[in-house]
């Protein structure tokens, strides 16, 4: 059974529970909290860039070291994983709507499908570690690789590790954050009035997603057809 | 000027609560300032010491004083704790914590949570670096070069590297703060073109820190993890490149220059009104100077890699950028100038430290120019005439700033008034101690003493004991103010609303402000700066 709202309707809009002192209204304090989400992906996006710059400058400079390090993944686990979290974006926009238009036990299992399906991903990401630890390919001392460009395909694995581990760090973070969420969802602290904590999760989550969706083709795919 | 009445606010946001949770658990930005106010102070002290050491060292050529070894982690620790710990986060995370809502209108910044969130991020960067400290110093210089800071240095980078990691999210997180609060809480009537010009370059100077800092993070963070994991990202024996870090690392490093003087300049045209009783000439053109100092900013960061190997062109076109930014700086300095042409110049204490901003920060940005220079760059790189450059911005600018800009807002801050002859005369020795002690520098570096060591020829001693006699004296120059402040605390005379007659909404407000600012929302229909037309509730 879900509880009763905590904060029934009809409560008169200038002392909405939700509304913090400082604004004006619920649309100002929904407006303010996406501009901040948003400034912070564009944040995001400029610590993700470090590491993306420096993929590309190696990745130029030592192509086939690359081409043979991307040979070593899995793209089968990975494209599994990519379709995981594309469709964890679905249930998460389709969780921003229902919050909008107030459909508490939809939101409810919405968003523990969004949170199935990144713990999915996770599960998923740490069997493929599983085995490139197995196969000795986690950069440093006990670093292993047979054919050539050893020194070279060792950045390769240094930037899978990095760059997945950060997008993994990520989404550890973005459970947390939906596990809030639920909380928040079903004490009915989220309402149809004071849905934007629901919105500017879905905005990082699909932040996060995006980000997949540029390291699966740039690790797994760039070059296997070769 | 004061009325003889003047009496202390019966209600104030200073006796909202007292004790240690009414502060350490503060939601309210002024008193956040004040969180900022005593740690960066502590930090200023903290890299001080540093100069002090480092000064006294260098009065002699053998370098009696301390080993090499120890010289080098001095002059890290210098850099690192006053860039990082002081200058970054000094005029946002004080000055425009306290004053960005007041000057919009607003009871609080969009987030204050987050705001205090902040401020215990940059206490947790602040302690591990201090922890580096106490464990025996880092020795790699505040620029952390590859592959010394990943390979060969066995000093405590990780600890540094992490103290700046997370000190950087407390910028941006101020950064996305001030922002928001810019986009979005402003008074009804406060349009874009009525803000206050501390407003524009604080919008400016978010902007860097949000684009900017994650760079730095990553960039730390990636020295860091191939220490423990041994990645060779920076290691040629690995096959990485050293000079990707140079890269990555002045991308940030450069534009947090303009993090840490456009403040400074947003300040300068407050006090220059103020001072003046006059609009600041231009105000659409220093609005717009902040932005593209922001955004010539991030394409300069070449010039600090001449000799690092890059290529010819890329030099070039570096070059001619780094010339590009001293076009929005110069009408930044034109513009206060011709604010001053027949204003009502004050001799007052934000002022004097104006005119001195003006006069160094012009120095220092005309050097700049010879470094843009691929030629003479080549000949002056690491030398002690980039030393006496950027310590010209650094110091001359964006501390003669942050000094001015606590000098006019004190009576705001604390309700009470300093005293103003002690205050002068501090003033007038950080000028004369600033500038003995860093022009000798301009001389010395051009005849070709580098940077970064602890002994030098017998006959660079005569400009460096000038250099460290002028030290001394400026360290007094900090001293005073400290004293008088605080004495003012308690002993100051009652400063009243608006001790200067100047206008803006924070003077509209009681001193020291109620917690929520404004008695009620204050509905705006005046410009910046009406000096010569009074409008009512605001007595000039």
């Amino acid at each position: 059974m879900l509880p009763e709202p905590a904060h029934p309707q009809g409560h008169g809009h200038a002392h909405h529970p939700a509304l913090a002192h400082h604004f004006d209204n619920l649309a100002q304090q929904g407006e303010a909290s996406t501009l901040g989400m948003w400034v912070f992906l564009v944040t995001e996006v400029l610590f993700f860039g470090g590491l993306f710059l420096v993929y590309l400058v190696y990745r130029s400079k030592y192509p086939e070291a690359f081409i043979a390090g991307s040979h070593e993944l899995d793209v089968l686990l990975g494209g599994i994983n990519t379709a995981v979290l594309i469709t964890s974006s679905l249930t998460m926009a389709l969780a921003v709507h229902a919050a909008q238009t107030g459909h508490r036990r939809t939101l409810i299992w919405l968003l523990i499908a969004t949170m199935v399906l990144g713990a999915a991903f996770l599960g998923i990401k740490s069997v493929e570690y599983y085995h490139k630890f197995e196969e000795h390919h986690i950069p440093g001392p006990g670093f292993v690789f047979e054919k050539e460009y050893f020194a070279n395909v060792q950045l390769f694995f240094s930037l899978y590790f990095l760059m997945t581990g950060l997008h993994a760090l990520h989404m550890i973070i973005g459970l947390g954050i939906m596990t809030w969420m639920l909380v928040w969802s079903w004490r009915g602290i989220v309402t149809a009035e004071y849905y934007s904590p629901i919105e500017i999760s879905g905005l990082y989550w699909h932040f996060v997603d995006i980000v997949w969706i540029f390291l699966f083709p740039l690790l797994y795919l760039l070059g296997r057809h070769g | 000027m004061a009325s003889p009445t003047i009496l202390i606010p019966p209600r104030h946001y200073l006796n909202d609560g007292y004790g240690v949770a009414s502060w350490l658990l503060t939601r309210d930005h002024k008193r956040i300032a004040l969180l900022y106010l005593g740690a960066v102070t502590f930090f200023f002290f903290v890299g001080g010491a540093f100069a002090v050491l480092i000064r006294l060292d260098l009065a002699t050529p053998a370098g009696d004083l301390v080993s090499d070894e120890t010289y080098n982690k001095l002059f890290t620790m210098h850099g690192v704790m006053m860039v990082f710990f002081f200058l970054i986060p000094a005029i946002p995370s004080v000055l425009g914590n306290f004053l960005v809502p007041i000057m919009i209108g607003a009871k609080d910044l969009a987030f204050p949570k987050l705001n205090l969130f902040s401020w215990y991020i940059y206490i947790v960067g602040g302690l591990f670096t201090l922890y580096a400290l106490v464990a025996g110093g880092v020795d790699t210089g505040w620029t952390f070069y590859a592959p010394f800071s990943t390979v060969s240095s066995t000093t405590n980078v990780i600890p540094t590297a992490l103290g700046i990691f997370i000190t950087g999210f407390s910028s941006i997180l101020t950064g996305l703060n001030f922002i928001v609060t810019i986009h979005r809480m402003r008074a009804p009537g406060m349009t874009w073109f009525r803000m206050p010009l501390f407003l524009w370059s604080t919008y400016a100077t978010s902007l860097i820190n949000v684009l900017g800092t994650p760079v730095i993070a990553i960039t730390v963070l990636l020295v860091a993890a191939e220490r423990v994991f041994k990645f060779g990202f920076f290691n040629p024996a690995l096959g990485g490149d050293p000079v990707l870090f140079q890269h990555l690392f002045w991308f940030y490093s450069h534009p947090a220059v303009y993090i840490m003087v456009l403040p400074a300049m947003g300040v300068i045209s407050e006090l220059v009104a103020a001072g003046c009783r006059k609009p600041v000439f231009g105000y659409p053109f220093v609005a717009f100077a902040s932005l593209a100092i922001a955004v010539l900013g991030f394409l300069v960061w070449g010039h600090h890699m001449f000799v690092a190997g890059q290529s010819v062109y890329a030099a070039l076109i570096f070059s001619i950028l780094s010339f590009l930014v001293a076009i929005p700086s110069a009408v930044k300095v034109f513009n206060w100038t011709a604010t001053m042409y027949k204003g009502a110049v004050s001799w007052d204490t934000p002022m004097l430290y104006a005119y001195g901003f003006i006069g160094l920060f012009t120095i220092g940005g005309l050097t700049g120019l010879f470094l843009a220079a691929v030629g003479l760059d080549v000949h002056v790189t690491d030398t002690y005439f980039i030393v006496a450059h950027f310590h010209y911005i650094m110091v001359g600018g964006t501390i003669m700033g942050y000094l001015g800009g606590l000098h006019y807002w004190w009576p705001k801050m604390s309700g009470r008034l300093y005293n103003e002859g002690l205050a002068k005369l501090s003033a007038g020795i950080v000028f004369i101690g600033f500038n003995l002690t860093f022009f000798p520098q301009f001389v010395v570096g051009y005849l070709g003493m580098p940077r970064r060591y602890h002994s030098y020829p017998e006959e660079f001693q005569v400009l460096n004991v000038l250099s460290s006699a002028g030290a001394s004296i400026l360290g007094v120059g900090y001293l005073i103010p400290m004293i008088y402040l605080m004495w003012s605390l308690r002993y100051g005379r009652l400063a009243g609303s608006n001790p200067w007659g100047s206008v803006g909404l924070e003077w509209t407000t009681t001193s020291p402000p109620p917690t929520e600012n404004f008695a009620e929302t204050p509905i705006v229909t005046w410009n910046a700066y009406e000096y010569n037309a009074p409008v009512e509730g605001h007595v000039a």
